[in-house]
């Protein structure tokens, strides 16, 4: 029998207490494997205007591309120092950052490989639902041949890339999220 | 196969939905991307990620001053199903709320209601191995908003849970039965006619617990594979 769905609300703009904590949006530690990267980015409104009442949350696979989850049981290594999820509240310019590593590459179908992606969750006050994204990073090259990244309009897609800031070390990649308007993040709904 | 349900227009509400302002300049306009679940959406982040105290369930008492908080004291408590009906356990389940007097503590909160030096208005819990959650709070009071005329919040806990997977992370808002301000309220009623009921609480009387606290009941499904999701990936082993 299936169970109805508890249907989604907004996240309010009164989630801070209870969703954030200090260090929520760092995924590393000292023992964590892989290259270290910082992502930052802005959430903005259909007027340009920041969000200030956003939370970003981030999914990702370890630097081998395994994720810490029953059901990813491939022979690729687990890393004990990184669990791979992280949350940020934005701040009153919309801003956000995290600190973790580069992903590897995880399967998509058939024995195709998506290129290094991290999974990306959006609630704000005003959001009655969340809304999922990927971001992907603009320099690797694996990233134009990624299969998912090819169902999205080709005039969307660079919506996705997070762009490497020239001479940083480590890395820091800019992945602003629209939601709505002029450069609108394209968003993802789940379906077979 | 490996499938998720597809996200139902009669179940969720929409994103754009004029009533509620904020809905207006914050919508996509752009049609979503539909995108077969694959192992970065069919994993999520587990148990691991709670590192919790045994006071984080007790909002009545997790402010740590050792006094207890103001208000009408409440149990809610549910399972966290999958829409098969198994239970989900090991769920980070996330609540906050205002306080009994309809105030939140949170600097954007302005509105001229006392704050309860003993109540902070946050806690969490996993479920157990039936799904099972359970919180000892106040009840919330209602509190006004801005986003119409006379416009105030039917008293209501807020929910956040990962679940098993990326696609059912859900967040929410439990709402209490027989409350006069539910059909005024946008957010609420934003949520298509059929499926309301579903984010309102049920008065127990089997979680009341004499001399002490109401109880109620609220039961949370979540969206999930829907078929035991092992076969795409193995396929995939021999080349990662």
């Amino acid at each position: 029998m299936r169970r109805g769905l508890t249907p989604s609300q907004t996240v309010g703009p009164f989630f801070h207490g209870g969703l954030l904590r200090e260090g929520m949006n760092v995924l590393v530690r000292q023992d964590t494997e892989g290259q270290r990267i910082r992502l930052e980015g802005y959430v903005y409104d259909g007027d340009r205007a920041p969000v200030a009442d956003a939370m970003v949350e981030i999914w990702q696979a370890n630097a081998f591309g395994r994720y810490r989850h029953p059901l990813d049981q491939r022979p690729v290594p687990l890393d004990p120092g990184f669990v791979g999820f992280g949350r940020a509240g934005t701040d009153d310019a919309g801003f956000f950052w995290f600190e973790t590593i580069k992903p590897g590459p995880v399967p998509f179908r058939g024995g195709v490989m998506q290129a290094p992606h991290i999974n990306v969750a959006v609630s704000a006050r005003g959001l009655l639902d969340c809304l999922w994204t990927r971001l992907y990073f603009d320099d690797d090259p694996a990233t134009a041949t990624d299969p998912v990244l090819r169902l999205v309009p080709e005039a969307r897609r660079g919506t996705l890339l997070a762009r490497r800031q020239p001479g940083t070390v480590p890395p820091v990649y800019r992945f602003d999220i629209v939601l709505q308007g002029d450069g609108e993040t394209a968003f993802f709904v789940f379906e077979f | 196969m490996t499938t998720v349900a597809p996200r139902d227009p009669d179940v969720f509400p929409p994103y754009y939905y004029e009533a509620y302002r904020a809905t207006i300049k914050r919508s996509p306009r752009q049609p979503l991307v539909p995108l077969p679940p694959t192992l970065s959406e069919l994993t999520g982040p587990g148990p691991e990620l709670a590192a919790l105290h045994a006071d984080d369930a007790d909002l009545t008492r997790n402010m740590g001053t050792g006094q207890e908080a103001i208000g009408e004291r409440i149990l809610v408590t549910g399972r966290v199903l999958d829409e098969r009906g198994a239970p989900i356990a090991g769920t980070l389940v996330e609540v906050w709320q205002a306080n009994a007097a309809g105030r939140y503590r949170h600097r954007a909160d302005q509105h001229h209601a006392p704050l309860d030096p003993n109540f902070l208005g946050w806690g969490r819990c996993l479920t157990g191995a039936d799904g099972v959650y359970r919180f000892v709070t106040v009840r919330p009071g209602a509190y006004p908003w801005q986003n119409h005329p006379n416009a105030w919040r039917p008293p209501h806990i807020h929910f956040s849970l990962l679940g098993p997977t990326w696609t059912s992370r859900l967040i929410t808002q439990m709402f209490f039965p027989g409350d006069p301000l539910l059909e005024y309220d946008p957010i609420f009623n934003a949520v298509p006619p059929g499926a309301r009921e579903r984010l309102i609480a049920r008065y127990a009387h089997d979680v009341t617990e004499p001399e002490y606290a109401l109880g109620y009941r609220f039961d949370i499904v979540l969206r999930g594979p829907l078929v035991t999701p092992f076969e795409p990936f193995e396929a995939a082993e021999g080349r990662s």
